[in-house]
C-alpha cells in the first residue's frame, strides 16, 4: 500500500468521525497552545525588558551599598551608606568616565494649588540627567551654587506637569514638597513606561543636598550611577570602583565587600535567566499534556481496532500485508496527532499575537519552538499509536472476520 | 473436468485441531483432496464437519496442522504469514456471507481495495474496477456506498472485488446465506458465469443444496472427513 493511499484514507477516517477526532486531540491542541503561546509571549517580554534596560544606557554602572543580591531592586542591607564624597573620589581618581551621579531617593507629595499628587522624589546633580538620559523640555539645570548650597529648585517629570499643572507651563512657579516650597526651573522630556512598568515621567529632581538635608536628614547617598565613555570597558571600571572603595571603607583583601557594583549586562541576564527557568518549567508542562494527549490518543485508536476488526479482518484476507495495516494505522494516530499540534500551534500563535497587542508585548515569532512542537506531537502519534496498530496488524484474520 | 495435469490445489493427509487437552476438537482428520484448474466445487456438510476449515486452509488464512497443502505447486505450510498474504492478494478472490464490504466507502472504492495493495496506480485501478463492476452489472451504482445498496447488489460488489484482480481460485463461504432465493440465483448465475466463460476455479461452502446444485462437483463433509465426492451431471 502506498504511503499516499494511506495518507487519503487516514484523513477520510478521521474527517468520519469528527466530534471523536476532535475530542481525541483536545490534550494535544491545549498542551501545545499553551505552550507556543507562553514561549511567544515570554520571548516578546524578555526582549522588550532587554531592549528597554539597554536604552536605559549599558554602560551604566551602580554602585551601591550591601551584598549584590541576583534580581532587580536587591541591596537592601544595614551596610554603611555611601557619602558625595565616595563619588567625587570615583570621578577624580578613575579615567575613562562620562558621568558620575550619586543619587538619593524619597517619596512625597507634590501639591501645586488645589492638586495634589504622590511622586518619587530623587536627589541628584547634573550628571543625573546624562546617565539616565533625561532631555530637558523646558528650563535649565541646576546650577553650581544651587547645587552646593542645597536650594530648593526643582525639575519635574511630565506627569507631574500633567497632574498639576494641566496646560500651564510650570516653569519658574513654586509647588510645594510636602511642607516645602520649590521653585521649579525645568520640565523633563517625557520617557514613558519603563520596562518593569512603572511611570518614569512621574518624579520630581532636586538637588541632592537639599534632599539629604531639608528631606531626608541625612548625608547619605544611596546609589552612585557610573556613565562610562565609549569605548571604555566597563569590566574595566567595575574593577577599579571595587578596589577604590574596599580601600576608602577599609575592607581588607580577600573579605567580603559591603557594596557591589552591578552593570545592566548583569541585570539583563538576570532576567534572562528568570525566562531560562520559566521556559524549562514550560517545557516540563508540555511534556505532560503531550504525555495526557498521547494516552488520550492510544485510548482512541485501541477502541477505533477493536471496533474496525472486520475491516481489519477483510483487509488482511485480500491481501494486505502486516505492515500495511500497520502503517494505516500509525498514519492514522500520527495524522491525528499532528493535526492536533498544527491547530495548536495556530491557537497558540493567535493567542500569542492578541495577548502580545493587549499587554504592549512584541509579538516574537520563534520558528524553533514551533517545529519542536510540530515534531513532538507527530513523536507522540508513532509512540502511542504503536501499540493499537500492532495489534491490529498481528490479528487473526479469521478470527477478526467472524468478530460481531 | 478431471485431468492429468498437476491439480492446482492439492491436499495430502491434512489435520487441524483446535484447543489443547480434553477440550482438543480435531477439525479436520488426514483430509486429501485435489482440485484442478476451472473446477466449480461445493463444500457441504452440517456444522463443525471441517468445510469451513478447510476453505479457510485452501484460502492460505490458517495453515494445516499436520500434512501438506500445495497451490500450485507450492507448499503453503511453509510459508510466512506475508507470503501467504501475497499469494492471497495475487492469486485467490474471496466472498464472505456478510460480505464485508467497508461502511461509508463506494462500491468502486470497496472494489479497488484489493488493488492498492498490488500498489497497481491510481488510473488503471480505476478502470479494473469499472471493468469488475459492468462484470456484475453494477456500472450505475459506483459510487453509492454499500448502505444505499440491496443485499444482493452488495453481495455483486463483494464479488467485484473478489474478481477484481483476475484471480486463479474464488473463495466464497456461505455467498447465499444472508440472500432470499430469488438474489440467491441470480448469484449462483453469475458465479457460474465466471466459472465457464472465465475459467475461475470456485470453492463454494454452503449447506443450501439448491445452491450447490450449481456447481460441477459436491463434496460431503462430516466430522473432518470427506466422506462422499461426486461429479454432478450438467443440468444444463
Amino acid at each position: 500500500m502506498m504511503l499516499w493511499e494511506t495518507f487519503l484514507l487516514a484523513q477520510k477516517t478521521i474527517r468520519r468521525n469528527k466530534l471523536r477526532s476532535a475530542l481525541t486531540i483536545l490534550g494535544i491542541v491545549i498542551g501545545v497552545s499553551a505552550v507556543i503561546s507562553m514561549v511567544t509571549l515570554g520571548s516578546g517580554a524578555t526582549q522588550k525588558v532587554t531592549s528597554d534596560i539597554s536604552k536605559l544606557g549599558s554602560n551604566v554602572l551602580h554602585v551601591r551599598p550591601g551584598q549584590g543580591m541576583r534580581g532587580p531592586g536587591g541591596a537592601r542591607s544595614s551596610s554603611d551608606p555611601f557619602k558625595i564624597e565616595d563619588a567625587t573620589a570615583i570621578k577624580n581618581s578613575i579615567a575613562g568616565l562620562q558621568a558620575v551621579a550619586p543619587v538619593a531617593e524619597t517619596s512625597g507629595q507634590a501639591i501645586y494649588g488645589s492638586n495634589n499628587w504622590s511622586t518619587s522624589v530623587t536627589g541628584g546633580t547634573n550628571d543625573f540627567f546624562i546617565v539616565q538620559g533625561w532631555d530637558l523640555d523646558e528650563g535649565r539645570t541646576f546650577s553650581d551654587s544651587e547645587l552646593q548650597a542645597g536650594k530648593s529648585v526643582c525639575l519635574i517629570g511630565k506627569t507631574i506637569q500633567k497632574e498639576l499643572f494641566a496646560n500651564e507651563s510650570p516653569t519658574g512657579k513654586t509647588m510645594r514638597l510636602g511642607k516645602i516650597s520649590f521653585k521649579i526651573i525645568g520640565t523633563l522630556k517625557e520617557k514613558g513606561q519603563s520596562n518593569f512598568g512603572t511611570d518614569q515621567d512621574d518624579l520630581v529632581v532636586i538637588p541632592l543636598k537639599t534632599l539629604q538635608r531639608r528631606m531626608a536628614g541625612n548625608s547619605d547617598v544611596r546609589t552612585i550611577l557610573v556613565a562610562v565613555q565609549e569605548g571604555v570597558s566597563t569590566t574595566g571600571v567595575q574593577k577599579e570602583i571595587e578596589l577604590l572603595m574596599r580601600e576608602r571603607r577599609g575592607i581588607a583583601p580577600g573579605q567580603e565587600a559591603d557594596f557591589h557594583v552591578r552593570d545592566m549586562k548583569e541585570i539583563i541576564d538576570t532576567l534572562t535567566g528568570t525566562t531560562t527557568v520559566l521556559t524549562a518549567l514550560l517545557s516540563a508542562v508540555a511534556g505532560v499534556s503531550l504525555l495526557v494527549g498521547g494516552i488520550g490518543i492510544m485510548n482512541i485508536m485501541l477502541v477505533s481496532v477493536t471496533e474496525r476488526t472486520r475491516e481489519i479482518g477483510t483487509r488482511l484476507a485480500i491481501g494486505a500485508l502486516e505492515r500495511d495495516v500497520l502503517l494505516q494505522f500509525l498514519v492514522e494516530s500520527v495524522s491525528l496527532s499532528s493535526l492536533g499540534g498544527l491547530i495548536g500551534i495556530l491557537l497558540g500563535l493567535g493567542g500569542a499575537a492578541l495577548c502580545s497587542k493587549l499587554i504592549g508585548v512584541p509579538f516574537v515569532f520563534k520558528p524553533g519552538i514551533v517545529a519542536a512542537a510540530f515534531f513532538f506531537s507527530g513523536a507522540v502519534g508513532i509512540v502511542f499509536g504503536y501499540v493499537p496498530a500492532k495489534k491490529a496488524a498481528q490479528m487473526d484474520p479469521i478470527e477478526a472476520l467472524r468478530y460481531e | 473436468m478431471q485431468t492429468d495435469t498437476t491439480p492446482l490445489i492439492q491436499l495430502q493427509g491434512v489435520s487441524k485441531i483446535y484447543g489443547k487437552g480434553q477440550a482438543a476438537v480435531k477439525a479436520l482428520d488426514a483430509v486429501d483432496l485435489q482440485i484442478h484448474q476451472g473446477e466449480f466445487v461445493a463444500m457441504m456438510g452440517p456444522s463443525g464437519s471441517g468445510k469451513s476449515t478447510s476453505l479457510n486452509i485452501l484460502g492460505c488464512l490458517d495453515t494445516p496442522g499436520s500434512g501438506q497443502y500445495y497451490f500450485d505447486g507450492v507448499a503453503v505450510g511453509s510459508l510466512s504469514r506475508d507470503q501467504r498474504a501475497v499469494l492471497r492478494r495475487q492469486f485467490l478472490g474471496f466472498i464472505f456471507q456478510g460480505f464485508n464490504l467497508l461502511n461509508r466507502t463506494s462500491a468502486i472504492e470497496n472494489v479497488e481495495l484489493p488493488l492498492i495493495y498490488r500498489k497497481i496506480p491510481a488510473r488503471h485501478r480505476r478502470e479494473m474496477a469499472q471493468e469488475a463492476l459492468c462484470a456484475v452489472g453494477l456500472e450505475k451504482w459506483q459510487n453509492h456506498t454499500p448502505g444505499e445498496l440491496s443485499g444482493g447488489q452488495q453481495q455483486r460488489v463483494a464479488i467485484a472485488r473478489a474478481i477484481v484482480g483476475k484471480p486463479r481460485v474464488l473463495l466464497a463461504d456461505e455467498p447465499t446465506g444472508n440472500l432470499d432465493s430469488v438474489r440467491s440465483i441470480e448469484i449462483m448465475e453469475m458465479l457460474r458465469t465466471f466459472n465457464q466463460r472465465d475459467g475461475i476455479t470456485i470453492i463454494m461452502v454452503t449447506h443450501e443444496p439448491d445452491m450447490a446444485e450449481f456447481c460441477k462437483r459436491q463434496m460431503q463433509f462430516q466430522d473432518g472427513h470427506i466422506i462422499s465426492d461426486t461429479a454432478v451431471e450438467d443440468t444444463l
